[in-house]
């Protein structure tokens, strides 16, 4: 085919990633028209911008959900949210995204253009938009539909120096609102695991929410988004890379009622569950005062908390005081988490 | 979440841990066993150890169905699985448990087996309809709770005329294993602390009920108090364990009688009955044979018994000599006596079976306990 692409009832072809003309007309009928910006439109292979003050801070992250749709999201929206809060989790302001697709032949083209409407709508609600970009296409069955690849740059404004070894003994641990919201979200979606919810997923472009926190608290030491692996994973990160333990109180965690009830069902633990709209925030004692109100002023931070605090333990251990009175260990994820048998 | 949260209320677990350690005689120890790989995980969960007087201990049982399961079964199971025409289905864990020679069915999947993880027996059923050209295998393991899922299966399979649709049967029974554990003489020699009572199971009993502990409690002279999987039920069972010690009971007692009756669910042991006859013994990983411990399915059903049908053999393999899970099993031993333990065998490269469920001892040590086991070391 070569025409204008049937972006209601058509389907990927292999031709839409050949390089001729199919792929140019379904790259400036989709893509272009979606994302439209200048430099896009100029039609060169690399974009080109000016390069600001500062240090620049560069992220890149693959998307592959199922299901491509969820509540509260799909792969488009994720696949801007995911890198913009990569970027903004290293303490930059994200400028630009680049995006590469990965086309499964047979995908239907109104899908696509849902994707890539919500995929543009979320750039430029977070005002960094999408300036270069790829299209490949594999044959039937090689791959799950479509996955996503975006890198984002962005530039770390002076004096703010945020980084996953900083963390010291002493430090207190903040979360930025409920936590396990999007991986339940996912898994209502999933057809084989049938268990109704209202709970959408909390994906959401943070760099807002960071660029507050910054000025209210210039000397916060950590950021990180926990997303697979959920806080448990985020939390090992940061201990890992600096030298400390973590001690996290469970009566002080924010979760939804909803979230609670889904992992208790299926034998999950609400810390390895994914989220994509929060963050953890690690920060010397005396500033967590006025970092959690600056968090909890935000539209993406009202239900923030401080949770717990930074230990002095090589070993790198992160224990929870439980809600039942007892201690106990907070360890990572293993494969993935599976629902008991009994 | 209502329910839920009054059972694991931290204000009454304190009382509770109070009237434990008023009531435990602190000349004499208290050793009981939780039978089942649920409480194991409840105990660690919630840090219950950091409410019990020093002289009352937990001892972990063998009651994790991807535990006890033995080597030789898995090995049969990757077999299966890499027959060209078998789609193999089971539980997501045990997929990582290891077989001989480090293999396991999650690795035969990655050298082209067709093995698929399912969250109940139903969508191996399903799975068979949508492949009417393949042999779709349930391998099926559990204890008393998951055999009636089983038996429906088998039941409607046989209803639509599938073809192409089977079951290997490792369900085991849990009176049975209990008995045996205490003819272990690392348990209960004359230079074994013995045990004083057992947790007993709550799902299992919900499906069998109380009544099949009556005969065992007596003959055994060991007291085994029921309880659900809330850390309050167990500290609660624990408390009855400890009165009935002091006053030299042996008996059934149920703490869990808001889910569990004497009788049990009659309609589910029925169907279980009419699917699966009692096998003379069943190999469990740690305890060897224990006669009368397991499930087969019924001759009449023999056309859907994946055993029969595929001729498995069940081999049995020489096991990794460091590796002390089946002293583990028994309680004969903790996990943190392995030498492996935390080393070479963690949850991300299993050696031994109790490290790959959560619900196993050691995995439960790992990901909740071992703080306090180096600290104390």
């Amino acid at each position: 085919m070569s025409g204008k692409p049937d972006l209601e009832a058509g389907r990927v072809e292999l031709a839409h990633g050949g390089g001729g003309r199919a792929m140019t007309r379904l790259i400036e009928e989709l893509f272009a028209a979606a994302f439209d910006n200048r430099w896009l439109a100029a039609g060169d292979d690399a974009a080109a911008f000016p390069a600001p003050a500062g240090r620049m801070v560069m992220a890149t992250d693959s998307h592959v959900v199922t299901p491509l749709f969820f509540p509260g999201g799909d792969i488009g929206s994720l696949a801007v949210h995911g890198t913009v809060n990569d970027v903004a989790m290293g303490g930059g302001r994200p400028l630009y995204l680049a995006a590469g697709f990965v086309l499964e032949e047979g995908f239907p083209l109104a899908d696509l253009r849902r994707i890539v409407g919500s995929m543009a709508a979320a750039s430029r609600e977070a005002e960094v938009p999408v300036v270069a970009g790829d299209t490949k296409v594999v044959e039937r069955g090689k791959a799950d539909g479509v996955y996503i690849s975006t890198t984002g740059v962005g530039v770390v404004p002076e004096g703010v120096a945020v980084g996953g070894a900083r963390a010291r003994p002493g430090d207190r641990v903040l979360v930025s609102g409920t936590l396990g919201d999007h991986g339940v979200a996912i898994l209502s979606a999933r057809e084989d695991l049938g268990f109704g919810t209202e709970l959408q997923s909390d994906s959401a472009p943070l760099h807002g929410l960071v660029a507050t926190m910054l000025e209210a608290a210039p000397g916060v030491r950590c950021l990180r988004d926990p997303t697979r692996g959920g806080l448990a994973a985020a939390l090992h990160e940061l201990a890992r890379h600096s030298g400390v333990g973590m001690r996290i109180r469970e009566a002080d965690l924010p979760v939804r009622e909803e979230v609670r009830g889904a992992c208790e069902i299926l034998g999950l633990d609400p810390l390895n569950v994914a989220n994509e709209g929060k963050l953890v925030a690690v920060c010397p004692p005396d500033a967590a005062p006025a970092l959690l109100a600056a968090m909890g002023g935000h539209p993406l931070g009202r239900a923030a908390a401080e949770i717990g605090k930074v230990t002095a333990d090589e070993r790198g251990f992160v224990e929870m005081e439980t809600a039942f009175g007892g201690t106990r260990l907070v360890d990572w994820l293993y494969g993935e988490q599976l629902p008991r048998i009994c | 979440m209502k329910y839920v949260d009054e059972l694991r209320d931290g204000a009454t677990a304190r009382r509770l841990a109070a009237a434990i350690a008023a009531e435990a005689d602190p000349d004499r120890g208290y050793r009981f066993m939780e039978f089942c790989g649920g409480h194991t995980h409840a105990v660690f969960r919630y840090g219950v150890p950091d409410l019990l007087p020093p002289n009352v201990h937990l001892i972990h049982g063998p009651g994790c169905p991807v535990c006890v399961l033995p080597v030789g079964r898995v090995d049969a199971a990757i077999e299966l699985a890499r027959r060209p025409e078998v789609i193999l289905c089971t539980y997501g864990d045990l997929l990582r448990v290891p077989g001989s020679r480090r293999s396991s069915l999650l690795r035969a999947r990655a050298e082209g087996a067709d093995v698929r993880m399912v969250y109940s027996p139903a969508d191996s059923l399903r799975i068979a309809r949508e492949h009417p050209d393949r042999e779709v295998v349930f391998f099926a393991i559990g204890f008393e709770t998951t055999t009636p899922p089983t038996a429906v299966v088998v039941r409607r399979a046989e209803a639509e005329g599938l073809a192409n649709f089977s079951v290997v049967s490792n369900h085991v029974l849990t009176p049975p294993a209990m008995a045996h554990l205490l003819d272990s003489p690392e348990l209960d020699g004359p230079a074994a602390p013995s045990l004083d009572g057992f947790i007993g199971p709550s799902h299992v009993s919900t499906i069998i009920g109380s009544a099949p502990y009556e005969p065992f409690a007596r003959e055994h002279g060991r007291p085994v108090v029921i309880a659900g999987f809330e850390p309050l039920d167990v500290m609660q069972a624990i408390r009855m364990l400890i009165r009935q010690v002091n006053a030299g009971r042996a008996e059934v007692e149920n703490e869990y009688t808001r889910a569990v009756t004497r009788v049990g669910n009659r309609k589910a042991q029925e169907l279980v009955s009419a699917v699966f006859a009692v096998r003379e013994s069943f190999e469990w990983r740690g305890m060897g044979s224990v006669p009368g411990s397991g499930l087969e399915v019924r001759p009449e059903y023999a056309h859907l018994d994946a055993e029969r049908r595929f001729g498995v053999a069940v081999g049995q393999p020489r096991e990794n000599r460091a590796c002390i899970c089946p002293s583990v099993l028994r309680g004969a031993a903790r996990p943190t006596e392995c030498t492996l333990f935390g080393t070479t065998c963690t949850p991300d490269h299993p050696m031994g079976s109790c490290m790959v469920s959560s619900e196993g001892a050691c995995a439960a040590h790992y990901a909740y306990g071992r703080t306090r086991e180096r600290a104390e070391a």
